[in-house]
């Protein structure tokens, strides 16, 4: 296996793409947690009075908690008291337009890809660009308002539709959810916020880019989806971070609230940076994700691609309330070297007819664990609730591991729930049979993997599935030997 | 074309190939027979660059170059093409795409430019015909839930793609009943032509009727024990290999 071998020191020893540093100046808190930080974010932000309030209630129920310690992961003790909670890059005035924006800013996107000025341009995608804990730009308002839709960073929101922020903050996500979730609530910095209008379908993907920057920095960020009656959303969620000796935390909260015959579509690429290959830094992801189908008939679907963090603890679930509802999560989880993952869904059925649908396709390698915990619980009064769930593990190597931990929870006799698991290696034999017609041996495993994961990577809007294809290829590359 | 001097091969401690010659020239279609564990497909496998073989001895021509000094992708991009005894499931891959990866890549080692859709499609509609394949069978994941005959006529169809110089089917009729393997055979002899060469590795003469060799060799503990013309495979039919082994106990 001398050539395997050497296929993988090449690619192991290949750099996270998104790497460096930007030299911003920014605006920080100092070191810590305790109320006076608090009052200190709330303030940087002019938030008004009832969100203080909420954000001290939070804390305070926080102060009673502990971390969980269910998950299938390790890690030192995190030392609360040594993170920075509040960074932004210091902007003389709030932009009014992209041309006021900080040109360092920009060139940040852009060595991201994701190009702030020439988005414009570009048709399809709208983009709330989040670095360290502010929101920076977002594109294409006004064609967005036009139809009445709201798409703005948290704190815009906050100001300029306090009403609808106040009514949806904490609805799906309440405060003492968990652990994080609290810590969220408490210091969460910005994020972005959605709002759509009855009977809106809205004509373009709408797109948040969070980028970690500064040291010892936590990352809390807080998303807000409002899909109205009969309306129509995807969002999709990207994410990176420099490389670091010490661990970085990010702990975000994203609520989905889907009214009568709404849907809304949230698609995550998530490669936070993972760690070097003996494990050390990256970042640790621990993420509340939920969405609540309120009204009848309506649905929400996760879909995601996991391939970066030093540890994910993420389980986007869906509350299947409204009589008809429909529930999807897909995922692709992938763990190279010493990354840790547990990862999955919640499908709680309380609605009539309601349907969830749970596809999840892990990959480790290296010496990294995959866990994938997913829940189906049916209430006594959903009648004909039906789920499907498919979890797939594949193995690359022999030192990694894959675990799934599948609880269900019936309470009504009229369901069907139907549970799949595999278990796979991918084989020399696959791998040979594509040398030999010609395929080398990186390609051979970017073919065998993006294969495993179709189905997956098919709910993802075109654009971002080759990106997320090339992103799988690129975490994996040179892990079979 | 193929030249092969005294070449040996083992697996983990045993020694499975003991001295082979064999010498296949361009225009050529040559059978490896003999009894099962003979050594046919470590043969095959040898000379497609399966790493778990280990070559302790000889050496392999193959155009002018040292075969055995390249990595198995480059042997296929120099021209080599097995059909495999077993062909590999390979989920959520089509065919089609499994051939548009292949077939670029091949071209982009020989220095030409990748087909664009267009051609790539029109390339597989002419080769289809050719293997009487179906396009619906080309868009389904690579070989999973394939019956036996569609795996060996999609072995097919991918040599005739990939157009090599040598080919080496290695068993090939194995599973097929009589309507397959006439369609199997008759790709390949539609595909024969006086710059290439083909190896048919098999231990029943009854593919032989269809794709007629020029030579026959039997293969016998690791070593070719008998070369002779197509008309060994039929006395071979009659006598069966015992009278094979017993002449090479005796010598
Ligand atoms: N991977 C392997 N490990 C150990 N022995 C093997 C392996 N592959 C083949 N052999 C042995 O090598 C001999 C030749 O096998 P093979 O080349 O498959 O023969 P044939 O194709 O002629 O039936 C047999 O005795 C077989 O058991
Ligand atoms: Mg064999």
């Amino acid at each position: 296996m001398s050539k395997g071998n050497q296929v993988l020191e090449e690619i192991t020893s290949k750099e996270y793409e998104h790497g460096w540093t930007v030299n911003l100046e920014t605006d920080e808190a100092p070191k810590g947690l305790n109320e006076d930080i608090v009052r200190f974010i709330s303030a940087k932000k002019n938030e008004p009075e009832w969100l203080l309030e909420w954000r001290l209630k939070s804390f305070r129920q926080w102060q009673k908690m502990t971390e969980p310690k269910w998950p299938n992961v390790t890690y030192p003790v995190i030392n609360y008291q040594d993170i920075i909670y509040y960074s932004a890059p210091k902007q003389k005035v709030k932009p009014n337009s992209l041309d006021e924006v900080d040109p360092e800013l920009i060139k940040t996107f852009e060595k991201l890809g994701i190009s702030l000025t020439e988005q414009k341009r570009l048709t399809g995608v709208a983009v709330d660009a989040v670095i360290d804990s502010v929101s920076v730009a977002t594109t294409f308002k006004e064609k967005l308002s036009e139809l009445g839709i709201i798409f703005c960073s948290f704190s815009e929101a906050v100001k300029e539709h306090p009403e609808l922020v106040k009514k949806y903050l904490g609805s799906v996500v309440p405060m003492s959810d968990n652990y994080f979730a609290a810590l969220n609530s408490a210091v969460f910095s910005d994020g972005s916020f959605c709002y759509i209008p009855k009977g809106v379908r809205c004509p373009m993907e709408l797109s948040t880019y969070f980028r970690i920057n500064a040291a010892n920095t936590g990352q809390f960020e807080r998303t807000l989806i409002v899909a109205d009656e009969g309306s129509y959303v995807s969002y999709l969620e990207g994410c990176t971070a420099p490389m670091r000796d010490e661990n970085q935390l990010h702990a975000a909260v994203v609520e989905l609230y889907a009214m009568k015959g709404a849907e809304i579509k949230y698609s995550t690429v998530q490669n936070w940076y993972p760690g070097d290959k003996e494990g050390k830094g990256g970042i640790y992801n621990f993420v509340t994700k939920r969405g609540l189908c309120a009204g009848d008939h309506s649905k929400i679907s996760w879909t995601q691609v996991e391939t970066g963090s030093a540890i994910t603890w993420k389980y986007p679930s869906c509350i299947l309330k409204g009589d008809y509802s429909v529930g999807e999560f897909y995922s692709v989880a992938v763990t190279n070297n010493y990354q840790q993952a547990d990862t999955g869904t919640k499908m709680i059925h309380i609605g009539k007819n309601t349907r969830s649908r749970i596809v999840s396709k892990g990959i480790s390698a290296g010496k990294s664990q995959n866990s994938y915990r997913g829940q189906v619980h049916v209430m006594k009064r959903a009648t004909n609730a039906r789920n499907h769930s498919q979890c797939d593990s594949l193995l690359m190597g022999d030192q990694c591991g894959a675990h799934t931990f599948p609880y269900i929870d019936v309470e009504n006799n009229s369901a069907r729930i139907e549970h799949e698991a595999t278990t796979s290696k991918i084989g020399e034999d696959q791998i040979f049979y594509c040398l030999q017609r010609g395929i080398d041996e990186e390609s051979a495993v970017a073919l065998i993997v993006n294969g495993y994961a179709k189905e997956v990577l098919n709910q993802l809007p075109m654009e971002f599935a080759v990106e997320a294809q090339k992103l799988l290829a690129l975490t994996l590359e040179g892990s079979v030997g | 074309m193929l030249n092969i001097k005294n070449l040996q091969a083992k697996i983990g401690e045993k020694q499975i190939l003991n001295g082979i010659d064999l010498k296949v020239n361009a225009g050529e279609v040559h059978a490896i027979m003999g009894p099962n564990g003979s050594g046919k497909s470590t043969l095959a496998s040898v000379l497609s660059g399966r790493e778990e073989y280990e070559v302790t001895g000889g050496e392999v021509d193959f155009l002018g170059k040292d075969l055995l000094e390249l990595s198995p992708e480059d042997r296929a991009r120099e021209g080599i093409f097995m059909a495999f005894q077993y062909p590999v499931e390979i989920p959520g891959v089509s065919t089609i795409n499994f051939m548009k990866t292949a077939l670029n890549q091949i071209r982009e080692y020989r220095g030409q430019q990748a087909l664009d859709a267009v051609s790539f499609l029109q390339l597989m509609k002419e080769k289809m015909k050719l293997v009487a394949i179906d396009q619906s069978l080309l868009n389904r994941s690579l070989n999973e839930g394939f019956s036996g005959g569609e795996k060996k006529r999609n072995e097919i169809f991918q040599m005739a793609m990939l157009e090599p110089k040598l080919a080496i089917l290695d068993e090939t009729d194995s599973g097929l009943d009589i309507d397959a393997l006439r369609i199997v055979a008759n790709g390949v002899n539609k595909l024969r032509n006086k710059n290439n060469a083909t190896i048919v590795v098999t231990h029943y003469q009854r593919l032989l009727d269809y794709i007629v060799p020029d030579y026959v060799h039997v293969l016998y503990k690791g070593k070719i024990v008998k070369s002779g013309t197509k008309e060994l495979a039929l006395e071979l039919e009659a006598k069966g290999y015992d009278w094979i082994k017993s002449e090479v106990t005796v010598a």
